[in-house]
Formats: C-alpha cells, sequence, structure tokens
C-alpha cells in the first residue's frame, strides 16, 4: 500500500496545484506505521483523502481483477477463443526455447506448404510479457503452469489499466476524476469483452499500452520534460510490439500536434514531446521485426513524418520571427516558409509513393476510414464478425450510461480547455468514430469515453455536493495550467440563487448515484451472461433450465492429437487453424493468421467444388483430413453452412470459377430442398450433412433436420466419393473426414 | 544328445515351413502360390505346357474348379494365395465366398491375377474387367474375325483364327528376346477405358481386324474394329499388383503353343507359333520375375556432412541420395538408367534434376536449395513402362536465414557506419563545448 502511496505522490508532484500536493503526508505516514499511538489514529483531512483515494484504487484494482474471473470459475482455467491459442503456443514455444529460438522461429506446421516466419510476423509484446512474468513467479520459487499465467494476463493488466486511468483523469481533470475514471474502466463492458481471464490476446496488454502512452504523453505535453516524453516513447515501443494498433497512436498524436499548431497553442513543451517522443518511438519500433522500416516507409505513419517536420518549420519560423522583429517582413516570410514546406513535403510524398517506396495504405487502413471499403474489396476482412460496422445496441450493451455522460464529458472539456483536454477530445471523437466503422473498435474507444465520462461525473457529483455543503464560492478544484478561466466561468455559472438549490441537488445525486448504480448491475451482467464463454466450450440451457456444456471442439481436437499420423495435414477454414495448431499439434494449411489470401481462397473453392474438382485441390496441397464446424444437431449458429457463403465469396475474389450467385437462389441463402443444386452438392454441403438425413434432431420434426437454419435439409442422401468419414464428436459439432487415397486400378 | 538333433531338425523344418509360407515380400516379390480356376479340370492337360512351365519356375499351382465350394483367397485375414489364374470364362459364379469384390481386394492388396476369357465369356469375367478398365465387347456372340491377317489354315475358315503380331514395344514386359513368330489368337477382343491410365495394349488387333458375330451377318458397323482392339492387355496398379487380361483361352493352350503359324498374304512360315514365348514371358513380368524396382537408404544431408537435418536453410547446398535395385527373378541387381529426377517440390517443382548413377543402384543429385522458405518435398516419381512405379516422397522443411546468419558488415554500408560514429563523435564534442565554454 504504501507503494501505492508513493505512485499517488509522484504522480501529483509536478502539479501546481497545492490542493492535490500531497508533500507533507509522507513522513506523517511513516510515523504512524511506526508509533502506533492513539493520536497519529487522528488523521488530518488531506491524510484523510489521502487514505480513502489509495483505498478505492486498491479496491478498483481487485475488482477490475476478480470481476474477469467468471469463466474461471464456471468453466475452468483455459484460453478461449481462437487468436489466443496461437498466442498460447508461441508463449510456451517462447518459455521453453528462450528468446531467441521464438525470434528465428519458422513454423512449418501452418500454412502447409509455405510455413511461416512466426518471429517475423506476430506482435511480441503478449507473449514476452506472459513470459516475464512466468520466469518472475519462477525465479520467486512459484510454480505455476504457463497457461495460468496467459490467462491471468489479460486481468492483470485490466487492473493495471485502472492505475493508468486514475493518472491520466487526475492528469486532465483532478484526482476525483481519476478514481471515478478507474472505476469506470475497471468494469466497461466494451472493456471486458476483450480481457477477461482466458481471452490471451494482443488487446489484453495493447488498452494498457495504448492508454499508458497517451497519459506519459499527455503528461509530457503538460510538463515539457524530456523524462516523460521518453518514457512515452517507451510506452509507444511496448503499444508496438504488443498490437497492430499502434497505428492509432502514431497517427492521432500527430492529428493532435497539428490541432495544437493551428489553434496557435503551439509551446516549447509541446516541441519537446513530440519530437523526443516521435524519433525515439520510431527507433524502438522499428527494432520489433513485424513492424520493421514501415514508419519511414509506409502510408499509415507518413502523417506523423509530415507532422514532424512541420513542427521543425514552426520552430524554425518562430525563430526566425525572433531574430526578425518586423512583423511584415515575417508576415511574407511565413507565406513563403509554410507554403515551401508543404509544397516539398507533397512532392516528396508523390515521389516516395510512385517509386514505391513508401508503400499505399492497406486494405484494413481505408476500411477503417470508408466502412463500406472491406465488403467491396476485401472479404476477408469482412468476413470476420468483429470487423462488422457497429450496431447501436452493441453501444449500448458495451458503454451503457457511458453512453451518455460521454457528451457531457465533452461539454465540461469544452469548458475548460487546456492542452490535455483537448487531447482527450480528440482522442474521443475519433475513437468513437472507429468504434462505429468495426464492432472490435469499441475497445479502443472505451478508456477515452471512461475518461470523458469520468469528467462529467465526477464535476457533476462534485458540483452537486458543493452545493449541498453550501460552498458554492469554492468550486471544483484548480489545476493544469490555463484552469484559471475556466474556474471564473464555473464560479459564474453557479449561480448562488437558485431556489431549492439544495433539494435539487440532493435530488440530482440521488438519480446519479442510481444510475451509477445501474452501471455496476449492468456490466456485471454483462460480463457475466456474454463476455465470459471461452467459445470453445459451448454452453446452453436445457430444457429444464439447466446449464448444458457442449466440450466438442476439445473433443475433435484430442482425436486429432491421438489418431492421426504425426505429419498429417489437416484442411479446414481458417477460424480452426490456431486451435488445430495448438491443440491437435497437426499441420493446417490455412490459420487465422489471415496473410496468404490466395491460399485462403484455394480452401475456399474446394469446399465450395463438387466433391471430384475438390479432390484435385485437397491432393495438389496433399490433405489428409479434413474438418467441418456442423451446428446442425445442436443449434450451434455460427458454424461452417453458416460461413460458407464468405468461402464463396474469398474464393470467388481469386477463382472466378466460383459464382456467389450459383449457391443462391434468387439471392437467398437456402439448405433444404429449394436450395440451389450446386450447394447441395457441393463438399461443404456434403461434408456437414452426410448422415444426417439418417438423424432424427428434435421430437417431432423429420429427420435431417437442421436446428441451427430450422429446416429440413434438401439433399439427404449424401454420397461420399472421395472422402470417408473418420470422426464425429458426440454433439456432431465437429466433423472430420479421410480423404481417400487414388483409386488402385485407376 | 539324440533329443537335441530331433529338436534341431524341428526347429529347422519349422523355419523351413515359415519360409515356404513367407512367400511375397518387398524382399522377394516374385510370387509363390497361385491359385488357378478352371471351368474343367481337362484344361489342366490341355494348357499343360503354361502351367509346367510355372511349375518349372517354382510356382505352386493350387487348382481349383471354379465352381468348388471351398474357394477362399484369405483366411483369418492372410491371404492364402499371392496369386490368381481365372482360366474359368463361362463360369457366372464362382463357388466358395469368391466374388468380383474378393478378386478385386485381392488385387487391391498388391496380389497378381490373370485372366483369360473366351467366346461365350460369362458377366461375372466381364464385371471383373470392367472394373480395371477393359470393356469386353458388349455383344454375347462376337468374336474377334480379321480378314487380313488370319492364320493360314487348311480349311478356310471365318477367319476367327488371328495371327496377331502388333506387340507392346517393351522389353520389361515381353522379354529382351524379339517374339518372331506371330502369336495364335481365338477370342473376344476389348477396348480400353480411357479414363483409366494404367491400363495398357500388349497385343493388339491388325487395322482389317473387327469384332461381330461370325455366324450372322453383320447389319450395322462394328463397335469395335481395327487396332483399337485390344487382344491381350495388361494392368499394373497403383500398388503395384499386376493383372493381365486375354480376350483368348486358347492362347494359353498346348494346341496353340505347338501349332505352326502362317499368317495370310506372308510367306513366311513359323514352325511353331509365338504363343509359348508371349504367354511364358507375360506370366514372367505379371508375377514379378521381371520390372519390379525398389528404391532403399533414402537419404540427404547438407554437402560435406553425413547427418540428415531435420531442416534446411534457404541456400543451402545438400545432396540427394537414393539405391534402386531391380528384382531379377532371384536377387536383387542394381538398376542402371539415366533417366531419374528427383524433385524438390513445393506445390510445383523449384528444382528438377537428373540424377547421376554409379552403375551400382546409387543414384545421387546435388544441388543448391532455392531462396524460398516453406516445407519441400523430395519427390522421386519414377514412371516406366513396365517397371513398377517408383514414387518417394520426403518432406523437409526450408528456412530463412536467422538474425544472426546475414552478414554483419558489408561493404556498401560503410557510408552509413562512418555517418552513425561520426555524428556520435560530433554530437560528444558539441556538448561538451556547449556545456563548458563560456
Amino acid at each position: 500500500m504504501v507503494g501505492k502511496v508513493d505512485a499517488a505522490k509522484g504522480g501529483a508532484k509536478s502539479l501546481q496545484s497545492p490542493a492535490s500536493n500531497q508533500a507533507s503526508s509522507k513522513p506523517d505516514l511513516s510515523s504512524m506505521s511506526t508509533t502506533f499511538s492513539f493520536k497519529t489514529l487522528k488523521l488530518k483531512t488531506k491524510q484523510q483523502e489521502l487514505l480513502i483515494r489509495v483505498t478505492i484504487l486498491g479496491l478498483v484494482y481487485i475488482l477490475a481483477f476478480i470481476t474477469r474471473l467468471f469463466s474461471v470459475l464456471r468453466y475452468e482455467s483455459m484460453i478461449h477463443e481462437f487468436d489466443p491459442y496461437f498466442n498460447y503456443r508461441t508463449t510456451l514455444y517462447l518459455t521453453e526455447k528462450g528468446f531467441y529460438e521464438f525470434w528465428n522461429w519458422f513454423d512449418s506446421e501452418s500454412w502447409y506448404p509455405l510455413g511461416r516466419i512466426i518471429g517475423g510476423t506476430l506482435y511480441p509484446g503478449l507473449m514476452v510479457t506472459a513470459a516475464i512474468l512466468y520466469w518472475t513467479l519462477k525465479f520467486l520459487r512459484f510454480a505455476v503452469h504457463i497457461r495460468e499465467i496467459c490467462v491471468l494476463t489479460a486481468p492483470f493488466f485490466a487492473s493495471n489499466t485502472t492505475i493508468v486511468a486514475y493518472f491520466f483523469g487526475k492528469e486532465l481533470w483532478d484526482s476525483g476524476a481519476g478514481l471515478v475514471a478507474a472505476a469506470l474502466i475497471a468494469i466497461c463492458p466494451g472493456y471486458i469483452s476483450r480481457s477477461v481471464a482466458g481471452s490471451y490476446d494482443n488487446e489484453g496488454v495493447a488498452i494498457f499500452a495504448l492508454l499508458l502512452t497517451f497519459y506519459l504523453f499527455v503528461k509530457a505535453v503538460n510538463t515539457g520534460s524530456l523524462a516523460w516524453s521518453l518514457a512515452s516513447a517507451f510506452g509507444y515501443f511496448y503499444m508496438v510490439s504488443a498490437w497492430g494498433g499502434y497505428v492509432f497512436i502514431i497517427n492521432l498524436i500527430p492529428l493532435y500536434v497539428l490541432v495544437l499548431l493551428i489553434t496557435g497553442r503551439y509551446s516549447m513543451r509541446l516541441y519537446v514531446a513530440y519530437n523526443c517522443m516521435y524519433i525515439v518511438g520510431m527507433l524502438l519500433a522499428m527494432q520489433i521485426r513485424f513492424v520493421g522500416f514501415q514508419h519511414v516507409q509506409s502510408g499509415e505513419h507518413m502523417a506523423a513524418m509530415g507532422v514532424f517536420f512541420l513542427i521543425q518549420v514552426f520552430y524554425f519560423l518562430l525563430y526566425v520571427k525572433h531574430m526578425l522583429n518586423d512583423t511584415k517582413l515575417f508576415q511574407a516570410l511565413l507565406r513563403i516558409g509554410v507554403t515551401s514546406a508543404v509544397g516539398v513535403g507533397a512532392i516528396a510524398l508523390g515521389l516516395g509513393t510512385a517509386s514505391g517506396y513508401i508503400s499505399p495504405w492497406t486494405g484494413r487502413f481505408y476500411s477503417l476510414l470508408d466502412p463500406t471499403y472491406a465488403k467491396d474489396h476485401i472479404p476477408i476482412i469482412a468476413s470476420v464478425s468483429e470487423h462488422q460496422p457497429t450496431a447501436w445496441s452493441s453501444f449500448m450493451f458495451d458503454f451503457h450510461i457511458l453512453l451518455f455522460l460521454f457528451p457531457a464529458g465533452l461539454y465540461f472539456c469544452f469548458k475548460r480547455l487546456t492542452d490535455a483536454t483537448i487531447f482527450i477530445v480528440m482522442y474521443g471523437l475519433t475513437s468513437m468514430y472507429f468504434a462505429g466503422v468495426m464492432v472490435r473498435l469499441i475497445l479502443v474507444a472505451t478508456p477515452a469515453v471512461c475518461l470523458i465520462s469520468a469528467i462529467a461525473v465526477s464535476a457533476t457529483i462534485k458540483n452537486l455536493t458543493h452545493a449541498i455543503r453550501g460552498k458554492t464560492s469554492q468550486t471544483v478544484s484548480s489545476k493544469g495550467t490555463g484552469s484559471t478561466k475556466g474556474l471564473s466561468k464555473q464560479q459564474a455559472s453557479l449561480d448562488q440563487s437558485i431556489p431549492f438549490l439544495k433539494n435539487g441537488a440532493t435530488a440530482l445525486l440521488l438519480g446519479a448515484f442510481y444510475l451509477l448504480s445501474r452501471y455496476a448491475i449492468h456490466c456485471t451482467w454483462v460480463t457475466s451472461e456474454a463476455y465470459s464463454s471461452p467459445s470453445i466450450v459451448l454452453a446452453a440451457r436445457g430444457a429444464h433450465g439447466q446449464r448444458i456444456i457442449f466440450d466438442d471442439y476439445r473433443e475433435a481436437y484430442f482425436w486429432i492429437r491421438q489418431n492421426t499420423p504425426s505429419d498429417a495435414k489437416i484442411m479446414s477454414w481458417w477460424d480452426y487453424g490456431y486451435q488445430i495448431t495448438a491443440m491437435g499439434n497437426r499441420t493446417v494449411i490455412v490459420d487465422n493468421n489471415t496473410w496468404n489470401n490466395t491460399h485462403i481462397a484455394t480452401v475456399g473453392r474446394a469446399m465450395s467444388s463438387y466433391e471430384d474438382e475438390a479432390y484435385e485441390i485437397m491432393r495438389s496441397l496433399d490433405v489428409d483430413y479434413v474438418l467441418v464446424v456442423f451446428g446442425g444437431v445442436t443449434g450451434y449458429s455460427s458454424d461452417d453452412i453458416n460461413k460458407f457463403l464468405w468461402m464463396v465469396r474469398i474464393g470467388g475474389g481469386v477463382f472466378p470459377v466460383i459464382k456467389e450467385p450459383d449457391y443462391l437462389v434468387n439471392g437467398e441463402y437456402r439448405v433444404d430442398k429449394g436450395a440451389a443444386p450446386k450447394m447441395l452438392n457441393c463438399l461443404m454441403y456434403k461434408l456437414c450433412y452426410y448422415r444426417f438425413g439418417e438423424l432424427t434432431t428434435e421430437y417431432g420434426k423429420p429427420p435431417g433436420y437442421d436446428r441451427a437454419r430450422g429446416v429440413e435439409i434438401g439433399n439427404k442422401d449424401v454420397k461420399l466419393e472421395y472422402l470417408e468419414e473418420a470422426f464425429t464428436t458426440s454433439n456432431w459439432i465437429v466433423r472430420i473426414y479421410k480423404v481417400k487415397p487414388p483409386t488402385n486400378r485407376w | 544328445m539324440a533329443n537335441f538333433s530331433i529338436a534341431t531338425v524341428f526347429v529347422a523344418s519349422i523355419s523351413l515351413l515359415l519360409a515356404l509360407t513367407h512367400s511375397f515380400s518387398l524382399e522377394n516379390p516374385t510370387d509363390r502360390r497361385i491359385l488357378v480356376l478352371v471351368d474343367d479340370l481337362a484344361l489342366k492337360s490341355s494348357h499343360s505346357i503354361f502351367f509346367n512351365s510355372l511349375q518349372a519356375r517354382g510356382f505352386e499351382l493350387d487348382f481349383k474348379l471354379s465352381d468348388d465350394p471351398k474357394i477362399a483367397l484369405q483366411r483369418y485375414g492372410q491371404h492364402l494365395y499371392d496369386g490368381l489364374i481365372l482360366f474359368s470364362p463361362t463360369t457366372e459364379r464362382f463357388g466358395g465366398s469368391l466374388d468380383v469384390a474378393a478378386i478385386l481386394d485381392f488385387v487391391d492388396s498388391g496380389k497378381d491375377l490373370i485372366v483369360a476369357a473366351d467366346a461365350n465369356a460369362s458377366d461375372l469375367i466381364r464385371n471383373i474387367a470392367a472394373e480395371c478398365g477393359i470393356d469386353f465387347d458388349e455383344d454375347q456372340s462376337a468374336v474377334v474375325i480379321d480378314h487380313g491377317s488370319y492364320a493360314v489354315s487348311e480349311t478356310e475358315g471365318d477367319h476367327t483364327l488371328i495371327a496377331a503380331a502388333d506387340f507392346i514395344q517393351s522389353d520389361v514386359l515381353l522379354g529382351s528376346t524379339k517374339i518372331e513368330a506371330p502369336v495364335l489368337f481365338k477370342g473376344i477382343g476389348h477396348s480400353l477405358n480411357p479414363a483409366n491410365s494404367l491400363v495398357l495394349k500388349v497385343l493388339s488387333a491388325s487395322p482389317s481386324a473387327y469384332s461381330a458375330n461370325p455366324k450372322s451377318k453383320l447389319s450395322s458397323p462394328p463397335s469395335l474394329s481395327g487396332s483399337s482392339i485390344s487382344l491381350v492387355s495388361v494392368v499394373q496398379a497403383r500398388n503395384n499388383a499386376r493383372i493381365v487380361f486375354s480376350g483368348s483361352l486358347d492362347l494359353f493352350s498346348n494346341k496353340f503353343f505347338k501349332s505352326p503359324v502362317q499368317k495370310a498374304g506372308s510367306s513366311n512360315k513359323y514352325a511353331k507359333s509365338g504363343n509359348q514365348q508371349f504367354a511364358t514371358e507375360i506370366s514372367k513380368w505379371v508375377f514379378h520375375e521381371r520390372g519390379h524396382l525398389k528404391a532403399v537408404n533414402v537419404r540427404h544431408h547438407r554437402v560435406g556432412e553425413t547427418d540428415e537435418p531435420s531442416i534446411y536453410r534457404i541456400n543451402d547446398d545438400l545432396e540427394y541420395l537414393v539405391e534402386i535395385y531391380e528384382w531379377s527373378g532371384s536377387s536383387w541387381e542394381p538398376y542402371v538408367a539415366n533417366d531419374v529426377q528427383v524433385q524438390f517440390y513445393m506445390m510445383s517443382p523449384y528444382v528438377l534434376k537428373t540424377m547421376s548413377s554409379n552403375n551400382k543402384g546409387l543414384y545421387i543429385a546435388s544441388f543448391k536449395v532455392p531462396d524460398v522458405y516453406g516445407v519441400f518435398q523430395f519427390k522421386v516419381e519414377y514412371q516406366r513402362l513396365g517397371y513398377t512405379s517408383l514414387s518417394l516422397a520426403k518432406q523437409i522443411p526450408v528456412r530463412p536465414f536467422r538474425h544472426n546468419e546475414y552478414e554483419r558488415f558489408i561493404p556498401t554500408a560503410f557510408p552509413y557506419y562512418g555517418a552513425s560514429f561520426s555524428t556520435m563523435a560530433a554530437f560528444f564534442i558539441f556538448s561538451f563545448v556547449y556545456l563548458y565554454s563560456k
């Protein structure tokens, strides 16, 4: 606890405001811990405040961790989803073989026969973090399995994020806002969705790194300190090593600097902060193999470089202005200087792009700016459900009251514009736009939304409590540069003579507490019901309300591990690639690292072709087994039949022989008797529905009734010529087929 | 002592028995036990020359009537025979558990088969043939007639006894001695299913032949005609099981073996037909006395090393070695050829190289791994007419350079090294001057 007090104090030290200066608290605390006389227990107000603050922060820290443990308690300590299995596999490799082997790892078990250079195509931050945690615990003689570390990494970092959120909130507004921000972000569903125990994914640590980088940068801008700027560069380095979302930072910060330049808020603090952060951060980021020279070569990073040069020009012009002391001459120089700088920059960018030195924006980047881009051009991005545009309901689901507090917070921010609040406003607005483009980017918006909402909550409650206490003159604590203007305004706005002020304030306060408690209830409910299922073990409610567990995935992967030759190649849709390699320990053709579109399209083509054509493709890829996921028996809707149109689209994108209309009837996707003939005879249909026509799935329905789609299937008499059924799990969710060798006599 | 010697004899006899029963194996690919199914046991004497030649070469022939209820090809999952001769063209149903599926299963487990049909071949025989890509003329009464190259005989006849001389050009199939005399053939013709790439015509009819009922008048053009009619065909399955189909059972008979032959329109008169030589040679091939290859000791390593690595790096120099032997009927002899090629294959061959041979069966190719990483395969696909097909594939991953395997200092980068070090020095001097001047 003492350590945290130190940290809190360290954060507060740089502030000028006397209200939050806690320098005197330390000797008292230490004397409290040494001499336990009765008198020392009576703390001064400031000490009491500190104690309460630290206690709250500690509780929030613990809360953030334990609220993410639903899945461990309900199922078991295991890795969730798809991508985390790859992360787990690589972490295991890292801890077993050491860093250099990991760095140079060429994996021949995925993307057969192309292979994948794992070390050069991943963001190693997460694995290294987990490995360091593991080695630390091992050094401290705690014998834990690496899997437990992996499972709990995300909750641990979520807890750390709350601390960062506290300091960020304190930097933006005051310590009260910081506390509220920490509490809000600890349980915000938008963040929990990616950081429950077992969700061992890059985002788990990346949000921490993102917020840390932003906090340190804002701190650097506020103080103009080289040290904070350097720290933010290192935070950026950690972020780059952890997640591809770092592109957001390297574009938001230049944008922020540009806005400050345009609005005339340029200062030496900004100059120091940006230059140091950009240069050191860029050099550090180049050390990550996957990123490499992108900072100087790719279109996405050019904005940062342009702003870097612009700020130099700005500095130079200011210097000239300082030397010149002639406004008219300077105006002319300014025009020439800025025009030529922008001109030179544009020419350099044009030349770089034309010569191919600077790569154009990638499809992913385009699809962020233009929501319709992916749908038309890159089906592989559009096919992922978390890349879909966000529905309103999911905003409500993930943010709850924050959605309404967010504009209120913006209002407060605009009322007290500082460099810091401008930053958070820009962060909030841009990330909200991206959150609207893609569901998964709600995650990036969550910290901003929590911080801005926290400002709204904190400022409102503070005003209300002041109103109740009748101390309207002493309003919000003043802090930060340029806040005196806001202070006087707020004093003016809080008119002394409002009737029923106290009662009204009390009512509003109670209302605020009601809303916040609803938020807490909502968050817990969402976490428990929606975000804590591992998706590798499925759960359903039985007829009597009891929980039914479908453990078919692991059953299938275990079967693969035990029953297939160790060099068997397994073809499945790419979603299951990581799990098959991690749990089944077999070679896969494609996996979730969708780096080679043609290879995925080949698999999509095989799945959507007739059996004999598919057989040729499978022979050319040396496929031994084919794995499909089928939900017709259990009613599991995210199975391969429902994903099938994407296979057709992705396959057809590269091989025009596959045409989407062949699988549709009047633009409608069906599997029943009215389905398209090609649909009824393609490989995927046959593999999913092989012998399904004999099975009665639901009482009162004909045999071959598909519960996931709610129809009786159209082709009940599926005959396989080139494949044979090898294994079907107990609930038919995973079906594995063996590819027969070529016929002996033909 | 006496006990001991008895025991020795017992052990020796057991091992002899084991050696006898242990017949077809990779080490000794020639068949041993052959089941001969006949319609009529008289065939045993009428075709005795052919059978005797087999027995003389060491085969155990087990003659059974085709409707013998005790016929079984396998017992307790073990095959009782290594080869099967079906000289029972008219049988509609086999005795015992034998049926088309059992015979095909016999072939698919690597055993060999000779099938002889005849003018009134049963559907059973036709079905077996059809499953192997051979389509006998659907007209039950049709036989091959040739007014151009029939065998001259005392009576004019209906020209259904043919003197065929269109052999396949292959020393492996028909032996190195050329068959001089034409082969007498009297039976039905067949065509090859174009979808089957494994079936080969060994003896084809002359361009003037056609397949029709000699007793009735030809009302429509015959479905089979000319040299597309095959008289004798062979199939080598993917598992190297070998099958011979003959449209004539008489081709193997003593009568035809001994008969003199003269082809119509030719003045050459041979004292003895080519049948005996043809039948003997083709039986040598079908029972793996010839043309059986094996590849052993497949290995590869970096040049200058001997251990086989589990992974190669791009641009490594490597050597690939394989030993190929041919079964001579009694021992494995080195196979000598100059056309064995190895591929370094990943979806398509990146390296295709003819291997050099030391004439003792060892084939070597050395090449550089291409500058592409991935999971490669060493592939040897050796398919030559008549020989067993060799198809070797060995998987090996190829990795890119490690981080410390690149060149550390390259001369072209010296300006950059100079720039960075001079900047460092200049910065140090600048700091020094800036801090301590005044």
